[in-house]
């Protein structure tokens, strides 16, 4: 038996409001690709930043190597060879990708090895990125790219990645799974935190599943089947969403060739968008972050008014330039991406919170009556199942799922003709998630039109009738759930869409497989 | 002619002061602090350095004190606004005025002192050049001092690994923090070095600009500094250029008034406020040119383990 | 080792104890400040807290100097609210005490009571046309509203004082740099004989009450604060940020503007260089100390009249100089910012950690 690369042994870490971590113990293998598996809240980033150095345990022990080590903060753990690609990059803006690698190197290399270092391991890995450009003008996509590079260039021992596959369209994923079996084969151990399922069935062969803040199993998921990892995820399979054919009525919301120059340095220009809606349907758009979709969002909503006023009509009603007010009029509600300090305030109450899209409780000349508006607080905190401090709670001290379902709600109880969500599970619990969206579909039910904008293919293949897919500010035709596969929506996400493209591809993949 | 001559002396003076307590801010702003406490630093160190020249009758103590006296405000400021994240905006106010009202209150002994004879300075040879020698080359040291600390900052900045880490967290905080850099020790450091430059402006003005003392003579250049590192988009060799222009347009009413132009001297005193004003309002136009420039993180409280 | 813990919910508690904890350290470093010159420092707490309110008299001058301050105050909170940074209100003080004098001196023998409210009107107007300036250069040009109204309080004092020096100068006032003084039928209304309190009291009391159905049960005054709190939330609702900002302004400045007014047809009676006091400036620290909250800021308006008066008590009865109460005042402000740590945090005292437990 060799000596573990890395062994946690019974770790304790501990916050005010919660055990984060609870004799936890973790034993990986020079070479092996370990995936860490649990839900959101499972303990998983506490796990690796007490790994990486970011925090301290309570209790506890790490041997690296099989030596006992106190790591107190990142640079110590790179210097042992531990090295962390992070779910939401640690890159900095408007400096270059090759100062941006520079700042997560700690040895006395000038600035010019670290750009030859950079080119030279690129080329290794077959990963294409240009030293020069500044991180701002990057894709997702090719930023993780960097914070993988900077990893690399440690010449780690073991490499942590949080998350990564979140913003990678299908086919990237295929090309990063190319990097770690390499980088496997040569020795490097990997621990791999994720919730897909399928990926660590693909890629892992050793996997340890934390459950609110404990290991609830250990295993090989090359061996498992979804629904044993799942069991062992949440303490049983993941629950079954009715689902109730039904033909839609009319049009409620219909986009036409809507362009928009970016507002935001940063962002994205929209080119000739157009799409429909109609009553009693579900339409999803998929797409990796940064591809357009909080700009069609801000159009949407409500947020951004530039449009020509009939690029966006509700119940044919030319709405472009209208306010979210006005479009709330319309019957037109909105839950955005961003929950603390947008779908809500974070200092204020719950029932407080309703009066950002809710007017039930104001009266004559804006007059607030409280009591109302509290008891509408709490029959909605009631109905949606949200656990609360009561009405007056502040937003900020529900959990994310919580305070999710109470936006939801909020605009659900709306009664709405068109809703629109925005990432509606993402960073929410399972149980939480599988409730929003029943929510979603018994709307749909009711005749509501809804409009569903989400990175997780997973949840849209579940709860969309049709699916778009958004690439670079354009989005593709629509197609019936039904006939979409993920690889053809992985094509699509790379702007793919058009039909010689795809009559090209399809070709390809029959002389591929004669 | 001769009088345009001392017009660019007065102002390469005059501009010196601005410059160097625009120079320390800039450094808080590169690492995402602003410290809205410039002007009561200054008093403070302005009083702090008459003081100590009137007890040492030594200019070098003087701007030790001032240095001092910045960097000492400008420390709690940090502990402030770093460790317990009291609103940056608030705590600057604060500071401004407490300098405001303890600077008057320690000035009272001092306001009719006098400091010793003033030190002429002369390099040989270039200060000698009919017209522009005067004007240039027979400036106090401090003025030569701000422009190497210009060629400096610009150098430590842009060409070494120190200046891109103080970038970075001025950047995105949260990412230098998961890099592991102490970020709140680099911030204080940046905030401390500030206020420390921001003395030496200071001490200047009592010690050598106008050496007296009298209640609130800094008379706004603390806020004119900081709209001197918006107007210079955060850039040192902007912000001397500013400072030049400012301190020339502070000049400009003693000149018009020297040359008989028939305006109320009020208005000529409101020239630079004015110039403030009207530079802020061009520069602020374009916002996609303010968020290149601008470090991201700049007067956003920053919590490590959130 | 102390540890700052944040706290789930923020405290109800420490929003009210904060200010009274930090007016607290603020007298113990008084103290320690007095005993350190030399005075007895008993004598010190007792001019600062005692006399003012001694007599009714006392307590009448208390309220004269309350009075702009609580006005200038509850302005400012609508501002600092909507997360706008207003710290002109001395200039915005200074041009409404201009348009005030300005109506003030149009008076003649003959001229009738109803004066006061077109001067009182004029401050508001003139206040709000100097924050308005503010509000423009921020809207259109995206221009610090900080430093624009810090740069117009200089340009205010100057304007005032050209108008003294200059073209208002008294013609039989020895020439100095004053305007002649307001006909009695300017002053603004005495609340009671023997004392010096006016009806800007009132007027103060009233405008804390509306302020208070403005912020907390208007959809107006909901709308006008979340863009302070969450400027996306803002957005997200459909709240112009624009109209905040304009709103902010213009309230802020009109409430400057009438406290000139009343300052300078009341206690004053005359144009001077001597005008601004700096109550804009005291105001920004009585609406910190006063939580942003109407209640809180009557209270807090006392607390720095206090401050104020004791000042020149200090000077004439302790020899100290009138600048103490500027030290006190900036003082207090710091001790409330650190104080105002505990409503978001807990302390907690941690034992210093040797290590991981169990590694050996």
């Amino acid at each position: 038996m060799s000596i573990p690369r890395l062994q946690l042994a019974h770790i304790t870490k501990r916050y005010p409001a919660v055990v984060a971590n609870s004799d936890v113990s973790l034993t990986v293998q020079p070479g092996e690709t370990h995936a860490v598996l649990g839900e959101n809240g499972a303990g998983k980033s506490t796990l690796m930043k007490i790994i990486y150095g970011s925090v301290k345990p309570d209790e506890g022990s790490v041997m690296f190597n099989g030596q006992p080590v106190h790591i107190r903060n990142p640079q110590e753990a790179r210097a042992l060879g531990i090295s962390m690609v992070f779910q939401h990059f640690s890159l900095f803006d408007t400096l270059t990708v090759a100062e941006n690698v520079w700042l997560g190197l700690d040895k006395r290399l000038t600035l010019n090895e670290v750009t030859h270092s950079i080119t030279t391991k690129a080329a290794e890995y077959g990963l294409d990125i240009d030293p020069s450009r500044p991180v701002h003008t990057l894709s997702v996509g090719e930023m993780q790219r960097v914070e993988i590079i900077r990893a690399l260039l440690t010449s780690p021992r073991l490499l942590i990645l949080d998350e990564p596959t979140s913003v990678l369209t299908p086919q990237a994923v295929e090309k990063l799974f190319v990097v770690l079996k390499k980088l496997a084969s040569e020795g490097c151990s990997i621990l791999y935190i994720s919730h897909k399922l399928h990926e660590i069935r693909e890629l892992c062969t050793a996997c340890t599943v934390l459950r609110g803040g404990k290991v609830t199993g250990v295993c090989n998921p090359q061996v498992e089947s979804n629904a044993s990892l799942s069991r062992l995820m949440i303490g049983a399979e993941p629950p079954a969403l009715a689902h109730h054919a039904r033909s839609a009525g009319e049009v409620v919301l219909r986009v036409q060739a809507l362009s928009l120059p970016r507002e935001d340095q940063f962002g994205v220009d929209l080119d000739d968008v157009s799409m429909q809606v109609r009553a009693g349907e579900v339409v999803g758009i998929a797409g990796v972050s940064g591809n357009g979709q909080k700009e069609l969002l801000y159009a949407l909503s409500g947020e951004d008014t530039r449009a020509a006023p009939s690029m966006v009509q509700v119940f044919g009603q030319d709405a472009a330039r209208m306010g979210p007010g006005g479009r709330r009029a319309l019957g037109v509600h909105f839950v955005p991406e961003e929950r603390l300090g947008r779908g809500a305030v974070p200092t204020l109450g719950l029932a407080h919170n309703l009066m950002l899209t809710r007017t039930d409780a104001i009266g004559a000349g804006g007059w607030i009556h409280v009591r109302a508006l509290q008891a509408q607080a709490a029959a909605i905190i009631q109905r949606f199942n949200v656990k609360a401090g009561g009405p007056n709670a502040a937003a900020k001290s529900l959990s994310g799922g919580n305070l999710q379902k109470f936006i939801v709600g909020r605009e659900i109880d709306a009664n709405p003709k068109l809703l629109i969500v925005s990432q509606p599970t993402w960073g929410v619990d399972v149980g939480a998630a599988a409730q929003i969206r029943g929510e979603i579909l018994a709307l749909r039910d009711a005749g509501c039109a809804v409009l569903v904008v989400s990175e997780e293919l997973d949840e849209l293949f579940e709860i969309s009738d049709r699916l778009h897919v958004i690439a670079k500010g354009r989005l593709s035709p629509p197609i019936a759930r039904a006939d979409a596969t993920v690889t053809l929506i992985g094509e699509w996400m790379s702007g793919l869409w058009h039909a010689d493209v795809q009559a090209h591809l399809a070709t390809e993949a029959a002389h591929a497989q004669a | 002619m001769e009088s345009y001559a001392l017009l660019l002396a007065a102002t390469l003076n005059a501009g010196t002061v601005l410059a160097i307590a625009a120079l320390g801010l800039l450094i808080n702003e590169k690492a995402g602090i602003v410290n809205l406490g410039a002007e009561g630093m200054m008093l403070c160190a302005a009083i702090a350095g008459f003081a100590a020249v009137v007890h040492t009758g030594s200019d070098l103590a003087g701007f030790a004190a001032g240095m001092g006296a910045g960097a000492l405000l400008a420390a709690i400021f940090g502990v402030l606004v770093i460790w317990l994240n009291t609103n940056q905006y608030a705590t600057g106010l604060a500071l401004s005025l407490f300098g405001a009202g303890f600077s008057a209150f320690a000035g009272i002994k001092y306001v009719q002192e006098k400091l010793p004879e003033r030190p002429q300075f002369h390099i040989p040879l270039l200060g000698d050049i009919p017209l522009l020698g005067p004007a240039l080359f027979r400036q106090h040291p401090m003025v030569y001092l701000a422009m190497f600390m210009v060629a400096g900052l610009i150098w430590f900045l842009y060409r070494t690994r120190g200046g891109l880490v103080l970038r970075s967290v001025g950047e995105s905080p949260e990412s230098a923090h998961a890099l592991g850099y102490p970020v709140r020790r680099i911030r204080l450091g940046a905030v401390v070095a500030g206020g420390a430059l921001c003395g030496l402006a200071g001490a200047y003005i009592a010690v050598i600009y106008t050496p007296l003392w009298v209640e609130g003579m800094v008379a706004g250049k603390g806020w004119i500094a900081l709209a001197l590192t918006t107007f210079a988009t955060w850039r040192p060799a902007r912000v001397l250029l500013g400072a030049y222009l400012f301190g020339g347009v502070t000049m400009l009413q003693f000149h018009l008034q020297g040359i008989g132009v028939n305006v109320p001297s009020q208005f000529l005193t409101m020239l630079p406020y004015l110039a403030t004003i009207v530079v802020l309002a061009l520069i602020s136009r374009n916002p996609a040119w303010i968020r290149v420039n601008m470090p991201a993180s700049l007067g956003k409280p920053f919590y490590p383990g959130s | 080792m102390l540890k700052l813990e944040p706290r789930p919910q923020p405290s109800q508690f420490w929003s009210l104890a904060s200010p009274l904890l930090a007016l607290a350290i603020t007298v113990i470093i008084g103290v320690a400040l007095f005993a350190a010159l030399g005075k007895d420092p008993v004598r010190g707490l007792q001019v600062f807290f005692w006399e003012p309110i001694k007599t009714p008299y006392a307590l009448g001058e208390l309220m004269v100097k309350a009075t702009p301050l609580l006005i200038i105050a509850l302005g400012l909170a609508v501002c600092f609210r909507s997360n706008v940074w207003n710290i002109g209100a001395e200039g915005q003080f200074v041009i409404g005490a201009v348009f005030a004098g300005g109506v003030a001196l149009t008076a003649g023998k003959t001229t009738g009571g109803w004066i006061v409210i077109a001067i009182l009107l004029a401050g508001i107007v003139g206040g709000m046309l100097w924050a308005g300036i503010t509000a423009l250069l921020r809207d259109r040009f995206n221009a610090s509203e900080i430093l624009v109204s810090l740069m117009l309080v200089y340009v205010a004092d100057m304007v005032l004082s050209y108008l003294v020096y200059g073209p208002w100068k008294d013609p039989a006032g020895y020439n100095f740099p004053q305007t002649k003084t307001f006909e009695s039928v300017t002053q603004i209304p005495r609340l009671m004989a023997g004392s010096r309190v006016s009806i800007g009291l009132l007027i103060a009391l009233a405008a804390a009450a509306a302020l208070w159905i403005f912020l907390f049960r208007t959809r107006a005054g909901f709308a006008q604060q979340v863009g302070g709190l969450a400027p996306a939330a803002a957005r997200y609702a459909g709240f112009s940020s624009r109209r905040a900002l304009w709103v902010a302004l213009l309230t802020s400045g009109g409430a400057a503007g009438l406290a000139g007014a009343l300052e300078v047809a009341g206690p004053i009676g005359q144009l001077t260089p001597y005008v601004p006091a700096g109550y804009g400036f005291a105001a920004i620290i009585v609406a910190f100390v006063g939580r942003l909250h109407p209640v809180g800021m009557i209270f807090s308006a006392v607390l720095m009249s206090m401050f104020y008066i004791g000042g020149e008590l200090a000077q004439s009865r302790l020899g100290l100089p009138k600048s103490i109460t500027g030290v006190f005042q900036g003082l207090l402000l710091f001790t409330l910012l650190a104080c105002d740590t505990l409503i978001a945090y807990r302390l907690r005292f941690t034992a210093l950690q040797a290590g991981m437990k169990g590694a050996r």
